[in-house]
């Protein structure tokens, strides 16, 4: 069988006009019909604009200066117009709500005919066919809101099959999503490519779509492709981490343990990967590092006592929920979509007053308090900072609550020179917030909540779709406020975060507290991981595969000499 | 910006109008005069007018305010929607000189004072000519009533179109600030 | 949070099965009808049709409550604005005077006076239900459909159907973003200076339309990717078919438009039919 090319890039390069240097330099990559591909890289790589080059956003919508050639189907992009690559490339946003167009599913699936002018009975035919093989037929008549991230991640999926592309370009198909959604979504991926589909997913998180096999990882930096080869290659290579991509977490496992890794032990899967070679490493990694862990909780301190909420008072939303916090720790609040984390949080902030029960703070009841003074007990930072930035300048919006209180200015401007240092913005403190990056933006946030020295801080979603890089530089910064005794509650999906940052997780569940567990434990449990949405962690599996005795005692071990490994490097 | 109505204006011009009645509906702030609100929609629909100029402008406030009526009370009072529109439209003339200048990070003074300009205008011709004029020709309400009304709108209407709607602009020309021109302290 | 823009209810009437279209054309029609008439005679005939549409519909009182709430606040309001700045308007129209009562000063109650006032409070209660029954039983995804083929450009139909589309998200912007800044102390209770609150309610404001303009970017590339806008014309998936309901029921609202016209220009050779002379 013969390959035949199907994009072609030769010698390729971009510069957007509003910037000064280039954002792809000397690409040159073939991809061949019928193939599967990754790229992988940190953010500001250029791996979205490299997708953007291939649907055609670039030049059509983003305007630049383009060098050497990018052919797609042997038309060459710079003179193709958008509408003639889209019938060939189809491409699904991370982003599933902005890619929901249609007031309904059947709606949104029609879209692309719609433009393409195709008369309704052809159209129906067409999306209710498309609806079925992404499953999605029973739901044709629903409209948006009522659909799970996962669901309308099916149907921006549908709406682009219905065009009957040959390339589908997946643009970080898992940011939105819960592992166990996740997981769905990159099987559902792999049942279409293999229709001869070609098939390009851009993503970071590479450990979650090597849940199905990919043909070749591509991995860029700073706009260059410094990697180009099968999966198992770069795997065993062992140089993700330095170009900021996570990898498989048992793969980091094996590693510690001393195991040289190579291509032929299949590294890519987990259920390829040849663990008796390393087994003997891995048992005697652990027998030499596994110790005990002194248990030591501080004084109580937020206690939450039968707990019940409901918003229409008929289905409810949380149901006697008991809790106890305790001083200095930081704790993670996981379930799925609609289990009851955001209603618990908005109930602890006073957004929301609940049905029965109380909240207590050393043993002080916060009920009376109005929203604006529960924050300086308890202070939330939502998921997207430009929810909450209303200013433009850093010191403003930092010291905004407290001029709000009327603090005196000498005393505001100590509090926020304090706190801007604790949060690493000091040197800043002049600039534009216009010009931080994500990450920063997200310190400029958590900063304006701590001015307000709250006792409990609530994080939600604290690292929604960063790479490995920022993921680790918020989350860092978290540990060392922690640290400085900072009490911390982070609702998340994400393991990583809750394996590798916080000692204690609450599982909620159909609006009952199914758990609270050590969060390695939890994420040992295939039933409240089932209950969660969350999948079971890698090192639980590579320890079975390889024999441990006591697989959950193997992946406590791994939290804590990762921690050490990484306070060393910080 | 574009003069021509590209996909980008059009979604501007939908969501707009939701950001619009979202506000129009939920965000009412009492004036010194009774009866009467500040209706901060109106700086909303003068930013969108300036940034997209005027058919969006005009659509966002005419689709919005329609909307709000239908919810309100079953049926838009069409002579001051038509006024709302008719003031968002005429603000969006300031768009060809405004837009660009905004997209590149800058709203100074004469900016401000040439948005402002057209806002008044603007809501002078919506509220002291369009919105009466309609009234009396379309529902033949009595002329003593609709220019008293007229002129309290325009005042309340044309403050919150300035006050907002430049708010907002310069906040979003200070988003377009180019990295890598700052220095650490 | 589920916030939907109407409660529209799929039920099998008379009114619901009529397509988007010609419930849009009939309710242009004959809330014209009405507009361009101040007949009593008329408006009592289009009235009655009304309210027995909203029977047929079966719109039940409590999907409308808050709105008669609304409606009745502004038609007192404006039924006693009216008197207080043109007492004499009636009168002025019909060119007569009949005095019911005297206040005393200019203020008195003419019969020409309570007429009119009647006359407009009953356009007013004939139009409501009309703009209800096409809200609340037209399916939001038939509006951009139907005033696409009543010749409006697609474009701006396709803008109006992202209206409907993102309203619940940015209410929910809205929400999230209000909880956020009050936490941080930003009172929105009603004590404050105008000013102030004009300025603390940017503190909302300028996170709402920055969260919007990053919308913005993001659908509209989804859009331009899926070929929006590449021919000069589009399809619609969810318009219906008109069927001889649909004309039916236009045929009737034009009939009463070229009624309402006829009398205004042929019997009454006014707007105001005038029953004192």
């Amino acid at each position: 069988m013969t390959k035949e090319a199907v994009i072609t890039f030769k010698n390729f390069g971009f510069k957007y006009f509003s910037q000064k240097e280039k954002t792809l330099h000397d690409i040159d990559l073939t991809v061949y019909r019928g193939e599967k591909i990754l790229i992988a890289g940190p953010s500001g790589c250029g791996k979205s604009t490299l997708g953007n080059c291939i649907n055609g956003l670039i030049p059509f919508a983003y305007k630049g200066e383009i060098t050497g050639s990018l052919t797609v189907d042997g038309i060459e992009t710079k003179t193709a117009s958008l509408f003639k690559l889209s019938e060939k490339v189809g491409t699904v946003l991370q982003d599933s709500d902005g890619q929901f167009i249609g007031l309904s599913v059947g709606e949104d699936i029609a879209f692309a005919l719609e433009n393409d002018m195709i008369p309704q009975p052809e159209m129906k035919e067409r999306v209710r066919k498309i609806a079925q093989i992404v499953d999605m037929e029973s739901s044709i008549t629903q409209n948006p809101h009522d659909l799970s991230g996962g669901q309308k991640q099916r149907v921006s999926l549908a709406g682009v099959m219905v065009e009957d592309a040959d390339i589908l370009l997946f643009d970080e198909p898992l940011a939105n999503l819960d592992p166990k959604t996740g997981k769905t979504a990159i099987e559902l991926i792999d049942d279409i490519a293999r229709d001869d589909r070609t098939v390009i997913i851009i993503e970071h998180r590479l450990e979650d779509v090597l849940h199905r096999p990919v043909d070749r990882i591509i991995l860029l930096e700073e706009g260059r492709i410094v990697m180009d080869a099968p999966p198992d290659e770069v795997l065993a290579s062992g140089i993700l981490t330095r170009y900021g991509v996570r990898e498989p977490l048992y793969l980091t496992a094996a590693r510690y343990a001393g195991a040289q890794i190579t291509a032929d032990m299949k590294p890519a899967s987990l259920t390829a990967f040849r663990t008796d070679e390393i087994r003997d490493d891995l048992q005697r990694w652990y027998d030499a590092n596994y110790k005990r862990p002194t248990e030591e909780t501080g004084k109580d301190m937020l206690e939450i006592r039968d707990l019940s909420f409901s918003y229409d008072g008929v289905r409810p939303t949380l149901q006697n929920i008991n809790i106890m916090i305790h001083e200095g720790e930081m704790l993670s609040i996981v379930g799925k979509n609609g289990a009851g984390k955001t209603t618990l949080a908005s109930i602890l902030c006073g957004f929301l007053k609940p049905d029965k029960g109380e909240i207590r703070m050393y043993g002080e009841d916060l009920s009376p308090l109005s929203v604006s003074e529960r924050a300086e007990y308890i202070g939330i930072v939502m998921q997207n900072p430009n929810q909450m930035i209303s200013k433009t300048m850093i010191f403003e919006e930092v010291s905004l609550g407290l001029r709000i209180r009327n603090v005196p200015e000498e005393e505001i401007e100590k509090r926020v020179h304090d706190v801007l240092k604790i949060c690493g913005l000091y040197e800043f403190r002049n600039w534009p917030i216009s010009a931080l990056s994500f990450g920063q933006k997200k310190r400029v946030t958590i900063a304006s909540i701590l001015v307000l020295n709250p006792k409990i801080l609530i994080l939600d979603e604290p690292t929604a779709g960063q790479d490995y890089r920022h993921y680790s530089e918020i989350m860092e910064f978290l540990r060392k406020l922690n640290e400085n005794g900072q009490t911390i509650i982070l609702i998340t999906h994400d393991m990583h975060l809750m394996l590798e940052y916080t000692e204690r997780a609450l599982v909620l569940c159909d609006s009952k507290l199914i758990a609270d567990e050590k969060a390695f434990e939890v994420l040992c449990d295939s039933k409240l991981v089932n209950a969660a949405n969350l999948k079971e962690t890698s090192l639980f599996d590579l320890a079975q595969r390889a024999g441990i005795s006591d697989p959950t005692g193997f992946v406590e071990c791994f939290i804590h000499y990762d921690r050490e490994v990484r306070e060393h490097e910080a | 910006m574009n003069t021509k109505f590209s996909t980008k204006t059009i979604v501007a011009t939908g969501l707009g109008a939701a950001v619009f009645l979202v506000l129009f509906m939920y965000v009412k702030i009492p004036s010194p005069v009774p009866e009467t609100n500040l209706q901060i929609a109106y700086g909303v629909s003068s930013f969108f007018a300036a940034v997209f100029g005027p058919l969006a402008g005009f659509l966002v406030a005419f689709v919005g305010h329609a909307l709000n009526d239908f919810i309100a009370y079953g049926s838009p009072w069409w002579s001051w929607v038509f006024a709302s529109g008719a003031g968002a439209l005429v603000t969006g003339l300031c768009a060809a000189k405004v837009a660009p200048k905004v997209e590149a990070g800058e709203f100074g003074k004469s900016e401000m004072v040439y948005f402002a300009l057209y806002a008044v205008i603007g809501n002078a011709l919506a509220w002291l000519l369009v919105a009466p004029i309609l009234d009396i020709v379309m529902y033949a309400e009595p002329v003593s009533t609709v220019f008293l009304q007229g002129i309290t709108a325009f005042v309340i209407d044309a403050i919150v179109s300035v006050v907002v709607g430049g708010l907002l602009l310069k906040a979003y020309a200070s988003t377009k600030v180019k990295q890598g021109s700052l220095s650490k302290e | 949070m589920k916030l939907r823009l109407f409660s529209y209810d799929q039920l099998n009437t008379f009114v619901h099965r009529l397509s988007g279209l010609s419930k849009l054309v009939c309710f242009l029609l004959l809330t014209s009808a009405v507009m361009l008439t101040y007949d009593i005679r008329v408006i009592l005939g289009i009235l009655l049709l009304s309210y027995v549409m909203i029977l047929i519909a079966k719109i039940r009182f409590s999907q409308i409550r808050l709105m008669l709430i609304y409606v009745a606040a502004f038609l007192i309001f404006n039924f006693f604005l009216t008197y207080a700045f043109a007492p004499e308007y009636g009168c002025e129209i019909y060119g007569t005077k009949h005095v019911l009562y005297t206040f005393g000063g200019p203020y008195t109650v003419t019969l020409e006076q309570l007429f009119y006032q009647i006359t407009k409070l009953l356009k007013y209660l004939s139009v409501i239900p009309l703009g209800i029954i096409f809200v609340l039983t037209t399916n939001p995804s038939e509006f951009a459909s139907s005033l696409n083929s009543i010749g409006v450009s697609y474009r701006i139909c396709t803008a109006l159907a992202l209206t409907l589309r993102y309203f619940p998200d940015v209410a929910d912007d809205y929400n999230t973003i209000s909880l956020a800044q009050q936490a941080r102390g930003l009172e929105m209770s009603s004590k404050a200076k105008m000013m102030d609150r004009l300025k603390r309610t940017s503190g909302i404001l300028v996170p709402l339309i920055m969260t919007t303009m990053d919308r913005i970017d993001i659908i509209s590339n989804a859009m331009d990717l899926r070929s929006f806008g590449k021919y000069k014309k589009r399809t619609w998936y969810a318009a219906r078919p008109l069927k001889k309901e649909d004309w039916l029921a236009m045929g009737v609202s034009l009939c009463a438009l070229l009624i309402s016209l006829y009398v205004r220009f042929f019997i009454n050779h006014s707007l105001f039919y005038n029953p004192f002379v």
